[in-house]
């Protein structure tokens, strides 16, 4: 069948901004072209000043200063040292963001796809032709099927200002996978326990924490900056750290207690926990009584899910899961049952994240030193535009009567709203997507390339031909975080804090801000009011006069603190204390839920298992690389250039499997990975389960040091069990075998 | 005056943020390290303990390098520190061999490179570029020397090892246990 939309591979033919950098000898005297952008010149860089910044490597937004050299050159990021969110200490990922910026595979030129003799491949564009054909097409698409039939799909700061436009055009289609392939279940989780979600950073008191309990949550291979720090203070002050993992990761390793729990059973072991805390009077009565309802529906519930019950299921030991209980108890309040961030597990991951919201509840941790502090954001004015257009229909049109409880939009929603069927054509016609790889991204990528087919038209804007970028009918460079102005970033934290991203050096090549694309496109639409201002810098001025500072005095401090909290850190007069939820209190037992249709309280239900000979496949995060957005950056490929898959080592003599070895995956429903990965044989993982790191496995060329390196466990994610409160997409229960001889795919040595 | 680092394997998760940041601070080429991190497990599922270590040169009281450099461009500067001058170096490669940690490596441009404790960086008042930015702060620098050092006061609290020390190096990285 003849595909409308083929991905493309290759750039273009006689790519300008490609062919003068791969003039560059790979290898002079050992250096190659990369560290000739890198700017290794052998000697000492002189510093002549240093511009301040956010880190966008990731979400967790570090700020930072950028030192330039005298030719303009960025040449060195270190954290800044009054910012919350990394206390001067940048990750390794923000510490190599440089090598995201001088990473000589970046998208360079505006790129248009072409119908050409031998398949479609993309041209080079100016800037002008490309944003004229972008707004012709959404024009098109708008006047004919409203402009709520544009959608977008965004991470990170692109996104506000694409955001702003789509608003400003009459669209509220906006969704970001980081709620329903990523943390939604836990913000609706919480939503129904203690009226509000978790957010990001997480209010988590770590730092001052007598117990951290971690349920899958594998901090310090998740590189969340400020929270890896409070770990590692938490340690220092002695505090108890108990992990449930399948795996032992790096945090099981830093506990006093690993429990390693069979795959998909937390909802039992959670019970359980509940049942000690309550049969044994572990939990905090005073704290129960003045601020929890259901408690009494709670305690008989709970009766029968003992540890020995729980023991069948989850195979830990109920002496194990008593003693882990009691030690909570005794560390309460200063205790932290992490909500976990990557949750979007088994299907029923918004009833697990009630049971772990439960258990905090039960601790007395909520508004307590070393449990969850308030957070608090500094209020900071918007720039004034005129009110956006109120859309005809929205998200919640094509989500909520699949997902009553989504409180924001769902990705995989909107994808479906993309593909037509035969009694239903699609609703959504033309997608943006920016800062976000769909195809590493979205499971099922069956029905992401349906819709990939369906749409009329697909703008990407990024700074790297991610995968995404194949599918394109128009692809936008954006400059790196490091060469533009940006929104201030004002997230809730203990302090009222802001920090600016300022550019440090001019863009390079021939690519743009986000913001910038956003108004040039607005104009272009007549959507001028909507943009009354020239250069970026006037808004963050604006905004920075508003709350008594300026771009001056920001360009000293790069991080501002405030006084003035309106509420507490914690809970100081907690008599008066009001939950945002129906009842005002702690909803132990959710009668929302109840209406709804749904579990009062949370249950255990059994989920698949592996077929004989399959695995379940467990994927996670490395601390040097971000989802698939760092595979490709020089310095943390040479960290880690590629994944592996951990197999136990009764299974690898089972398979005969030698260590180092590259095998393929290949999933249940027949799936095989597009490339091998390493087999890493280790005690570290159970024999009914193997890990990958997620992000690995590129099948773009034009990625050239993260193509073919690993696989790609997404795309082995075929089955999905969608939460069906929020849509979030359970990607747990897929399992793998091993291939050891090629099945005929290319290898990339 | 005796430079020293210490590093607590208990709190290290291995992200190798000490590497990059060697690498910039330094123009270390990609592909090369003076800093990497080495993890050891031992027990089997679900009896498990890891170490995580983040090594570099030791800079040994009784440095192999310096004794079996050719032309003195291995040498030991104030404070223990072992340095390599590189323009009187020829690459011969003898260090190389001679020391116990594989901590030096041949530069591309000919000549044998390794951690330095960033002395230019403890010249202006500073730690070395990894100690500064570990997320973790699991690394302790300083004068051993100097009793209220970071170093000193990590070594005073908590039991430690080094590496290989039956190589009789004297080597001035402790790992603390």
């Amino acid at each position: 069948m003849k595909t409308r939309r083929e991905f493309i591979k290759i750039s273009a033919l006689g790519l300008g901004g490609v062919a003068a950098l791969s003039s560059i000898s790979p290898l002079t005297r050992g250096a190659s072209a990369i560290e000739k952008l890198l700017g290794l010149n052998r000697n000492k860089p002189r510093i002549v000043k240093r511009v301040p910044s956010y880190c966008e490597v990731c979400f967790w937004k570090c700020a930072l200063w950028a030192d330039v050299d005298d030719s303009g050159r960025v040449v060195n990021l270190t954290g800044n040292a009054d910012d919350p969110h990394c206390n001067g200490r940048l990750c390794p990922r923000g510490t190599g963001g440089i090598g995201m910026l001088y990473d000589e595979d970046r998208l360079k030129k505006p790129l248009i796809r072409v119908n050409g003799e031998n398949g479609q491949t993309f041209r080079e564009a100016s800037w002008e032709e490309a944003l004229d054909l972008v707004a012709n097409k959404l024009k098109e698409i708008a006047d004919k099927y409203g402009p709520e039939s544009i959608a977008l799909f965004n991470h990170g700061s692109p996104g506000h200002h694409l955001g702003h436009l789509l608003k400003a055009l009459g669209s509220d289609n906006i969704a970001a996978p980081s709620y329903a392939q990523c943390r939604g279940p836990r913000e609706v989780g919480f939503e129904f326990t203690f009226g509000t979600g978790v957010g990001s950073p997480e209010p988590t008191d770590i730092r001052d924490t007598r117990c951290l309990v971690l349920i899958g949550s594998h901090i310090g291979e998740n590189m969340h900056n400020g929270q890896v720090q409070e770990m590692s203070d938490a340690i220092d002050r002695g505090a108890t750290i108990i992990t449930v993992d399948p795996r032992f990761s790096t945090a099981a390793s830093k506990s006093k207690y690993w429990l390693p729990i069979k795959p998909a059973t937390d909802i039992a072991l959670l019970l359980a926990w509940i049942n000690v805390l309550i049969t044994e009077e572990l939990y905090d009565k005073d704290f129960v009584e003045k601020y929890t309802t259901g408690f009494d529906k709670l305690k008989s519930y709970i009766r029968p899910f003992t540890p020995e019950w729980a023991y069948g299921i989850t195979t830990l030991e109920p002496d194990l899961i008593r003693k882990t209980a009691r030690e909570m108890g005794s560390a309460a309040p200063a205790v932290i049952v992490h909500p976990g961030r990557h949750v979007t597990w088994y299907g029923d991951d918004t009833q697990r994240a009630r049971a772990v919201a439960i258990l905090n509840a039960l601790l007395g941790n909520w508004g307590r030193r070393g449990g969850f502090y308030f957070k608090e954001a500094k209020p900071l004015p918007e720039y004034p535009t005129p009110e956006y257009p109120k859309p005809s229909w929205s998200w919640k049109d094509v989500t909520n009567d699949k997902y009553p409880a989504a409180r924001l939009s769902v990705s995989n929603a909107l994808i479906d709203a993309s593909i037509h069927s035969e009694d239903k054509p699609a609703r959504i016609k033309a997608w943006l997507v920016a800062g976000t790889n769909l195809p590493l991204t979205i499971p099922q990528k069956d029905t992401l390339e349906k819709a990939f087919q369906d749409i009329e038209f697909l703008m990407v804007l990024d700074t790297m031909p991610m995968e995404i970028t194949g599918y394109a009918d128009v692809v936008l460079p954006e400059c790196t975080y490091l060469e533009r102005d940006d929104d201030i970033r004002n997230e809730p934290h203990r302090e009222l804090n802001i920090a600016v991203r300022l550019a440090a050096m001019e863009p390079m090549y021939d690519t743009k801000p986000g913001w910038w694309v956003a108004r040039e496109l607005g104009l272009r639409l007549g959507l001028e009011k909507y943009f009354p201002w020239k250069e970026y810098r006037e808004v963050i001025e604006w905004q920075l006069s508003q709350i008594g500072t300026s771009v001056d005095e920001m360009q000293r401090l790069g991080v501002k603190k405030f006084e003035g909290r309106k509420t507490p850190l914690y809970a100081e007069t907690p008599e008066d204390y009001q939950f945002k939820t129906p009842s005002g209190k702690i909803e132990l037992y959710s009668e929302q839920l109840e209406s709804m249709g749904f579990d009062a309280i949370p249950r255990f239900t059994q989920h698949p298992e592996p077929p004989e000979g399959y695995y379940r496949l467990i994927y996670g995060r490395a601390p040097m690389h971000t989802f698939s957005r760092t595979a490709n950056n020089p310095y943390l490929v040479d960290l880690m250039k590629e994944n592996s898959v951990w197999v136990n080592p009764r299974v690898a003599a089972l398979w005969g499997l030698k260590n180092g070895q590259y095998v393929w995956l290949k999933n249940q429903d027949g799936v095989v990975s597009h490339f091998p990965t390493k087999v890493r044989i280790t005690e570290r993982i159970r024999w009914d389960s193997v890990y990958i790191v997620h992000g690995f496995g590129h099948h773009d060329k034009k990625l050239s040091r993260a193509y073919g390196r690993g696989a790609n466990d997404t795309e082995l994610i075929t089955r999905v069990s969608v939460d069906p409160l929020m849509g979030g997409t359970g990607m747990r229960g897929n399992f793998v075998t091993f291939v050891t001889e090629n099945p005929g795919k290319e290898v990339v040595s | 005056m005796r430079y020293a680092m210490a590093i607590d394997t208990r709190k290290c998760v291995g992200c190798g943020d000490c590497v990059v940041a060697c690498q910039v601070e330094n123009n270390v080429p990609i592909g090369y390290c003076r800093d990497w991190v080495v993890e050891s497990m031992a027990g089997t599922y679900p009896k498990l303990e890891i170490e995580i270590r983040s090594e570099r040169c030791n800079h040994c009281d009784n440095a192999p390098c310096v004794r079996c450099c050719p032309t003195g461009a291995s040498h030991i500067v104030e404070g223990g520190i072992v340095l390599v001058t590189h323009q009187k170096c020829i690459g011969c490669g003898a260090c190389i061999q001679s020391c116990p940690y594989d901590a030096r490596y041949s530069h591309p441009d000919g000549y044998v490179d390794k951690c330095t404790f960033c002395n230019h960086r403890i010249a202006e008042g500073k730690d070395p570029a990894c100690v500064s930015v570990c997320p973790t702060k699991c690394m302790y620098f300083g004068d051993l020397d100097d009793p209220n050092s970071p170093v000193s006061k990590a070594l005073q609290d908590r039991r430690y090892k080094t590496l290989a020390p039956e190589a009789g190096t004297h080597p001035q990285i402790y790992y603390l246990l």
